[in-house]
């Protein structure tokens, strides 16, 4: 394992040196161009960010601005009346249960796929592809009277169960591309030694692929955390209601408390954020195959 | 691991079944196999599958949602035809597709070129470009409520330094402004992930097609429309895919920042589906309108696909 990281940690330290070396570049033009664009970009994150700390008197005054003094009080205010302790809750609910689900059912279909050689392969995969592009409108409809049909509506593990479902399709083609790389002498060798198909892939294969379940999951748990359409269609009791999708209802109650609700609003942020900073190859990885969420 | 073959691997067990050679563990393998599939097929076909197809025929009744459906031939496909709501919602989608087909497409190539040109702070730009793709869209939509509201945001700010363009103008409640505010807000959020798709994709073009197009002569210009535009291609028809089925299936903006207000400027398909379905509970009706919008995009995407191989070939 240190010798694999150490070798991703060396590629990604050479690869500034492969890239078109600018010749041209380096300009000042392409500095101010790219300013003027992350300003664009940071600047609307920045106003979040101060009048979560202004006084609402203040955001009267200084709608933009920095704060002239920082008043935390907003963050607790806002977590005590958006009830955002319940929010989390549900939030961590609906991400983990996805994260596992999603692990579970794309893993071993994955597994099956790639390793296991199972009938009508070709047309499994050909499944997915169509199940992939599929619109979401498609199936919305009868899905929903479904649901209330077999009292899954405002539930969560009703719509854990949506999440799982939606991410498994392009996280089985994804994990499928990981375990075809991992050489077949092994899980030979593992069966020799008398381990069934189960144990090969929890203790062979799995340890082996895990930069495919990490990404997976990754994809999977920020759905969850920030999906819309599914928890305002399918929930209704504010108990059980993710923090986004309870913010939605607390932004419309207290929609000219500024200060308050931006506060919320950074406190959802904050760890999306934090984490993206710490995996960033993985985020961008992750997104870009996914390429639904926008 | 390290414990099972004491367990599993009894010697007896195994002469045993020597006798029904490769045949018979060929077929248990394959119960195996398709054991390993069946669930997340199950779940599939629960959750998409199953409902895809009882949409297709619900499309062709009076379904409410609860009671037993009346099969009603073609009249809701005579009634799509012929309402102009559904009109006006998808040619709210395809102004919508014009905008994301031409802003943030611009700005992501142009912000991507630009950093595949510098090295030093590249990293920091490429991170400033992606914090507004990671946010929430509530939370997008709050900020942009903020900035745009008439007392408490730019217009105020301005009017402290005497300007007063902004007086008045209710960015999301004018019916004339508010689908392009909408699709402002959205764009904001987008275009970030755009950039990082593209440079990616422009550290994979070939480093000595520079080296060529420099030796020629070239200029930025030059090269970024004869090197760098024809070597992503696929990433760029890639683009143009979500853009084109994003743009058409979009909710999440308009459903929060409007709801498809004021007086159905910014009306779009999705949400009328959805308040169809679930309001007026026709949802036998709302799955014609469903099925008319997924024909829309499957179209896309047949088309984008005939793009794509036709670059695989040249």
């Amino acid at each position: 394992m240190a010798t694999l990281t150490a070798a991703v940690r060396a590629r990604r330290r050479r690869r500034p040196a492969e890239r078109p070396p600018g010749g041209l570049g380096r300009t000042p033009i392409s500095y101010a161009v790219l300013t003027l664009l992350g300003l664009f970009a940071i600047l609307p994150v920045l106003v979040l960010l101060f009048n979560s700390l202004k006084t609402s008197l203040e955001i009267g005054t200084n709608p933009l601005g920095l704060p002239t003094s920082a008043d935390f009080s907003n963050f607790a205010e806002a977590w005590r009346r958006g009830n955002m302790a319940r929010g989390f809750a549900n939030t961590a609910f609906l991400v983990v249960g996805t994260i596992l689900g999603t692990w579970l059912m794309a893993g071993t279909a994955a597994y099956s796929l790639a390793r296991l050689n199972p009938p009508a392969k070709r047309w499994i995969e050909n499944y997915l592809f169509v199940i992939i592009s599929l619109p979401v409108q498609m199936f919305i409809v009868p899905l929903f009277f479904l649901w209330v049909k077999l009292g899954l509506i405002d539930t969560l593990i009703g719509l854990v169960i949506i999440y799982v479902a939606l991410n498994t399709p392009f996280s089985v083609l994804l994990l499928r591309t990981f375990l075809v790389g991992i050489p077949k002498e092994l899980d030979e060798a593992a069966r020799l030694d008398g381990a069934n198909e189960w144990q090969i892939a929890t203790r062979v294969i799995m340890p082996l692929s895990w930069p495919g379940f990490l990404t997976v999951g990754l994809v999977a748990g920020l759905g969850a955390y920030s999906e819309l359409l599914f928890a305002v269609t399918f929930l209704i009791d504010v108990e059980k209601m993710p923090v986004a999708t309870a913010f939605l209802q607390f932004s419309t109650g207290y929609s000219q408390l500024y200060n308050l609700v931006n506060a919320a609003g950074v406190i959802i942020v904050i760890p999306l954020i934090v984490l993206f900073l710490f995996m960033q190859r993985r985020f961008i990885a992750g997104l870009a195959a996914s390429g639904t969420k926008g | 691991m390290t414990a099972a073959p004491t367990t599993l691997a009894e010697p007896t067990a195994r002469e045993e079944r020597k006798p029904i050679s490769r045949r018979g563990r060929r077929r248990r393998s394959r119960l195996v196999a398709i054991a390993f599939l069946l669930p997340a097929l199950a779940l599939n076909l629960l959750v998409i599958g199953g409902p895809t197809v009882s949409s297709i025929v619900y499309s062709f009744t009076d379904w409410n949602g609860i009671t037993s459906p009346e099969f009603t031939g073609l009249e809701n496909w005579t009634n799509l035809v012929q309402d102009e709501s559904f009109w006006n919602a998808i040619g709210h989608n395809f102004i919508y597709l014009l905008i994301f087909l031409t802003v943030p497409l611009a700005m992501g190539l142009l912000g991507a070129f630009m950093l595949s040109r510098i090295r030093r702070g590249a990293g920091l730009f490429r991170v400033l470009f992606f914090i507004p793709y990671l946010l929430v869209s509530v939370i997008t939509a709050q900020i942009w409520r903020n900035i745009l509201d008439p007392e408490f945001g730019i217009a105020s700010a301005l009017n402290a330094i005497g300007i007063h363009w902004l007086d008045g103008v209710y960015f999301f409640a004018d019916e004339n402004l508010a689908l392009y505010s909408v699709a402002f807000v959205d764009n904001w959020h987008f275009w970030g992930f755009l950039v990082v798709l593209f440079l990616a994709a422009m550290q994979g073009v070939d480093a000595s097609q520079y080296e060529a197009a420099r030796i020629d002569g070239a200029n930025a210009w030059h090269e970024f429309w004869h090197v760098v535009l024809p070597g992503i291609r696929p990433t760029l028809t890639f683009a143009l895919t979500i853009i084109a089925i994003g743009s058409l299936l979009v909710y999440d903006y308009p459903f929060i920042l409007t709801g498809g207000g004021p007086a159905g400027a910014t009306d779009v398909a999705s949400l009328m589906v959805n308040r169809t379905a679930f309001l007026e509970r026709d949802a036998g009706y709302a799955s014609a309108m469903a099925l008319a919008l997924s024909v829309l995009s499957a179209i896309f995407l047949v088309l984008f696909g005939f793009l794509r191989r036709r670059e695989e070939e040249v």
